[in-house]
């Protein structure tokens, strides 16, 4: 579903190239949930955003379902995450200008893909029924994160890539905020790519991928 | 430690360049076109007090023979031989190489030593003054063009700019006013004498000295004021730059604030310093701001000048001088300005926890609770707007109504607007249309300020432009009306009148005679026009109210029509009853029959049947003549050839419109120059307002971005959402600047000028507002956008790094 093939990438920092990702390698299989861990600093986000086509790399290759990721302009990339792809942020990152149930639907009315009855399956799943009139600021930390879940789940992604989904939340709202996302991720039968420096969470996914300075390492 | 503070602070700025720019150029634009509007008051006014020093009229009673413009110097000598202690003067106006010049003739023996025009009676000025070639006193400021033949001329201080100061007998000679006088001057002090009038019989009105530059003065005090209302509207124009630049620093700075303040800085000395920092960089501006409102009072002065003399025959000088005074008005007005603007902000620092609160920013209530309190302010100012409009009875109370229509307006935009954003996004059916709407709805709070000034800008120019071509509609209407005639005489005297009248009576199809007296009724001056009875008058004057027969009754002699600024300013109207005084000194009683119209004099005006006039005033000059021909090449080929007389002397009617449209247009010269310039401050603002947003509005652009909008179609929706903006404003800036435009032609107008001006709608003119209004939006989100749509991805990214 996913191959990442000796990718490279690096950052001007100071007029000098910093190297971020120094030959990653990784195939992630359909259906499969992948944390990716790593110290601060070694690439994990990086990569994150690659996948996502947020970003663009210096040299390798990225295939999503076969399609290749080097060489699309911007117009393909933005194809590319709004209709395949969809992204959890650790900061929540909703608009907070549309109501709760407005971002819950955005990403998906934006793919042309909004289905009300899925829609409203997932707001009840998410327990955000009696939210969907109010503004993001009125929401806590937790309530913010499972609206960002939903959003990225809702248009039913064939990838979701999360980045630190938890690291703003307690542990109880974290660890609930991660059961959603991951019957979520089962039920819509979607890939899932996480970034996370905690243990417990990704001893929960199938599989565990060890970043160190830019490269794939084993524990 | 307030050194290490302020080196903390100002670091803020050396990181964000542009912001320091921005607030400086706020500053500095509102503080120039304060200060230039403020220097060609001062200078006018100078120019003014001068004229009034010069002739005397600043502190010595003068004598002004009743209904007449001169009189017999033989009456000066029986006045004292009667003793009386009288200075005589002759006044008149001098045309040479095109410009125009005040003579003024002086006796420097009996004139009062304090006369800035008199020149030392010890020194050899007065030989060479009084000698036979004369010698012309005038000011450094005057220049006169080289090829004309005139005694020698001598630069002294003191005198009004555009006025030459010589010898009695020389100005006599110039004037062609052999042995007339125009006034005398009343030295105090004389008792025992027997009444003026016994003594020279002749009937003089005595006139008290004005110490505020003479009527002259009282006569401008409009102009000035419209001129400080349009300064003052820039001013507050180019605070909303100030105000926003000062806002987005204080949000920016929170975090530095709060850390110093955690560290241990004491509130108090913060805040000394906060001060200090703003009072250097209002000093700044304010310097380049007094310099910048030099300029522009340089480049509009000499059409101020030319607007003055042509309304009310004021002479100002062309050129600026600098005052101490205007340099220190123009700092205060500047860190006013900057104190005004960033009052609310200091006292946000000082009232912000230490701590920063653990929720985001509530916008939504925050505005709701804003927006409420602004439209209770908004209404309240419509309320006394409309309390004015019925009870505004001063020129002051005319422009509060204006302010409190504009302010009112500019509260409620932010209102209006996020009403009508609210329906559009509840209507939007696409997630981005959605978005938009919404998003455009948040953006108010920021953009609210440079959107309110834009609308003060449009309004203000839609209200002046609308007032400015209904009058120029109106003026030149009017003028096709009032002159009627073909051909327009003016004789060299008397003879040469009698003459031309005889000649013309047989030569054309009629003769109307164009005679008028000067006189004062209750010490305020009017003009008695005497009217022939011809169907010229009755079939084309225009009048605004009359009585049946009108015409007739003035024919008959006991009717008499006056303006509209006469009937405003003495409430009369047709039917009431007239006594006008005569050099008798006897009563001429009349009935007022109608009201007519009579744009740009300012003075009251009175018409009657002419040869009443002539028996009454039998004094007039009887110098000029309306002539109605079928053949009028032929008819001025004739006069000027049968009686000498120049092209100025015989004008055909094309050549009298196009002069009196060409003053017309200079008179708005100045008007039209501060409108364009109040929208380009509008213009910057809404720029820099754009500006300090984009560096904001990366945390909204960028999880859209995420989510698969490209950099392309965000810069769009941006460009979109604000030419929205701008449009929804244009269109609300028309009602207002009806408004306006209704305030200046049937308020201020009238307490200004005495003349009702009826209003006309000029819609091509809103469209080409609303398309400049769209074209500013443009220009202003232009350079934003541009740089939204080349935002790299990393910039973007940084939004999602989880260090933020």
């Amino acid at each position: 579903m996913l191959t990442v093939t000796d990718l490279h990438k690096s950052f001007e920092t100071a007029g000098q190239p910093l190297p971020v990702l120094r030959g990653v390698d990784l195939a992630v299989t359909r259906g499969e949930c992948v944390a990716l861990t790593g110290e601060s600093g070694s690439g994990k986000s990086t990569l994150l955003h690659l996948i996502a086509a947020l970003d663009t790399f210096d040299a390798g290759s990225i295939r999503l379902d076969g399609q290749e990721l080097a060489g699309l302009n911007d117009r393909a990339r933005a194809d590319l995450r709004r209709n395949r792809v969809g992204v959890i942020f650790q900061q929540f990152n909703l608009i907070p200008s549309l109501s709760v149930g407005d971002n819950l639907a955005f990403q998906a009315r934006l793919a042309g893909r909004f289905d009300a009855a899925w829609q409203a399956r997932l707001t009840e799943r998410l327990g955000l029924g009696p939210l969907t009139d109010r503004w993001p600021e009125q929401l806590s930390g937790g309530q913010q994160q499972r609206v960002a879940v939903g959003r990225a789940i809702a248009a039913r992604p064939a990838l979701v890539l999360a980045d630190e989904p938890t690291g703003n939340l307690d542990e109880a709202t974290g660890g609930a905020v991660m059961d959603l996302l991951l019957d979520l991720v089962a039920e819509t039968q979607a890939t899932l790519l996480m970034v996370t420096h905690s243990a417990a969470l990704a001893a929960r996914l199938n599989r565990r991928v060890h970043l160190s300075l830019g490269q794939v390492s084993a524990l | 430690m307030n050194r290490l503070i302020l080196r903390t602070l100002l670091s803020h700025w050396r990181s964000r360049p542009f912001q320091i720019v921005t607030l400086l150029l706020g500053l500095t634009v509102a503080t120039a076109l304060w200060s230039g509007v403020q220097a060609i008051n001062a200078e006018a006014r100078a120019s003014y007090a001068q004229a009034a020093a010069t002739l005397g009229t600043d502190r010595f009673d003068s004598l002004q023979p009743r209904g007449a413009e001169t009189f017999d110097q033989e009456a000066y000598i029986a006045l004292r031989r009667a003793g009386w202690d009288v200075s005589p003067v002759v006044e008149g106006s001098l045309r040479l190489g095109g410009e125009r010049y005040r003579v003024l003739g002086i006796d420097p023996v009996t004139a009062p030593a304090s006369l800035p025009a008199r020149p030392d009676l010890q020194g050899a000025d007065l030989t060479d003054f009084l000698g036979p070639t004369g010698l012309i006193l005038i000011s450094a400021s005057t220049t006169l063009p080289p090829d004309v033949d005139l005694p020698p001329v001598r630069v002294v201080e003191g005198i009004a700019p555009g006025t030459l100061v010589m010898d009695i007998g020389l100005a006599q000679t110039l004037l062609t006013m052999p042995g007339q006088l125009s006034r005398l001057i009343l030295l105090p002090g004389v008792q025992g004498a027997p009444p003026i009038a016994e003594a020279s019989g002749v009937v003089f009105d005595r006139i008290a000295p004005r110490g505020d530059g003479g009527g002259i003065a009282a006569l401008t005090d409009s102009f000035h004021l419209n001129l400080t209302a349009f300064g003052f509207l820039a001013f507050a124009v180019g605070l909303f730059i100030v105000y926003s630049s000062i806002g987005l620093a204080f949000e920016q700075r929170k975090p530095m604030l709060r850390t110093l303040r955690a560290l241990g800085v004491p509130l108090r000395r913060l805040m000394l310093v906060m001060v200090a920092e703003l009072t250097a960089l209002a000093l700044l501006a304010g310097i380049a701001g007094v310099a910048l409102g030099y300029l522009i009072a340089a480049s509009l002065l000499p059409d101020v000048a030319a607007t003055l003399e042509g309304l009310y025959g004021a002479q100002v000088s062309g050129s600026l001088s600098l005052r101490p005074a205007w340099w220190a008005t123009g700092l205060l007005i500047a860190m006013g300005g900057a104190a005004l603007a960033a009052g609310d902000t200091l006292w946000r620092t000082a009232r912000m926890p230490l701590l920063s609160a653990a929720m985001p920013e509530a916008w939504h209530g925050a505005q709701a609770r804003a927006q409420f309190w602004q439209g209770i302010a908004a209404l309240g100012c419509f309320a006394l707007a409309l309390v004015l409009c019925f009870t505004a009875s001063s020129l002051t109370a005319g422009f509060a109504l204006m302010g409190a229509l504009l302010i009112g307006a500019a509260l409620a935009l932010p209102v209006v607007l996020a009403t009508i954003l609210r329906i559009g996004a509840a209507r939007a059916r696409g997630p981005l249309s959605q978005w938009g709407w919404a998003d455009a709805r948040q953006q108010m709070s920021r953009l609210s300020l440079a959107l309110m000034a834009l609308l003060l800008a449009l309004s203000a120019n839609i209200g002046v432009g609308t007032m400015v071509m209904s009058f120029r509609d109106t003026f030149t209407g009017w003028l096709d009306q009032r002159l009627v005639a073909e051909v327009y005489v003016t004789a060299s005297d008397a003879e040469q009148g009698r003459a031309i009248h005889a000649w013309a009576t047989d030569r054309v199809d009629a003769v109307l005679p164009i005679w008028s007296a000067e006189a004062r009724l209750g010490a305020v001056p009017i003009s008695i026009y005497g009217v022939a009875q011809h169907p010229t008058y009755s079939e084309h004057w225009p009048l605004i109210e009359a009585l049946p027969g009108a015409w007739q009754s003035v024919a008959s002699g006991e009717g008499a029509l006056i303006n509209e600024q006469m009937a405003a300013r003495r409430d009369l109207s047709p039917g009431d009853a007239l006594i006008l005084p005569t050099p008798d000194g006897t009563d001429w009683p009349l009935t007022i029959t109608a009201i007519y119209s009579d744009y740009g004099n300012p003075v009251d005006q009175v018409m009657v049947d002419v040869g009443l006039l002539a028996t009454r005033y039998p004094d007039i000059e009887r110098l000029r003549f309306a002539l109605r021909t079928a053949d009028a090449p032929q008819v001025i080929e004739e006069a000027r050839a049968r009686f000498g007389l120049s092209s100025e002397q015989v004008v055909d009617q094309a050549a009298i419109k196009a002069l009196s449209l060409a003053i017309f247009e200079r008179t708005f010269t100045v008007t039209g120059a501060l409108n364009i310039l109040t929208l380009a401050v509008a213009a910057l603002a809404l720029l820099t307002a754009m500006l300090t947003l984009q560096l904001m509005r990366l945390p909204s652009l960028a999880p859209l971005w995420a989510m698969g909008l490209t950099r392309a179609a965000l810069a769009r929706a941006e460009l979109v959402k604000v030419l929205a903006l701008a449009l929804l404003t244009a269109i609300l800036s028309i009602p207002i600047g009806l408004g306006v435009a209704w305030v200046l032609t049937n308020v201020i107008n009238v307490m200004a000028f005495g003349w009702r001006l009826p209003m006309n709608l000029y819609p091509m003119d809103w469209l080409r507002l609303i398309g400049l209004a769209l074209l500013t939006a443009t220009v202003a989100a232009g350079l934003p956008v541009l740089r939204l749509a080349r935002t790299a991805p990393r910039t973007l990214l940084g939004v999602f790094a989880s260090e933020r």
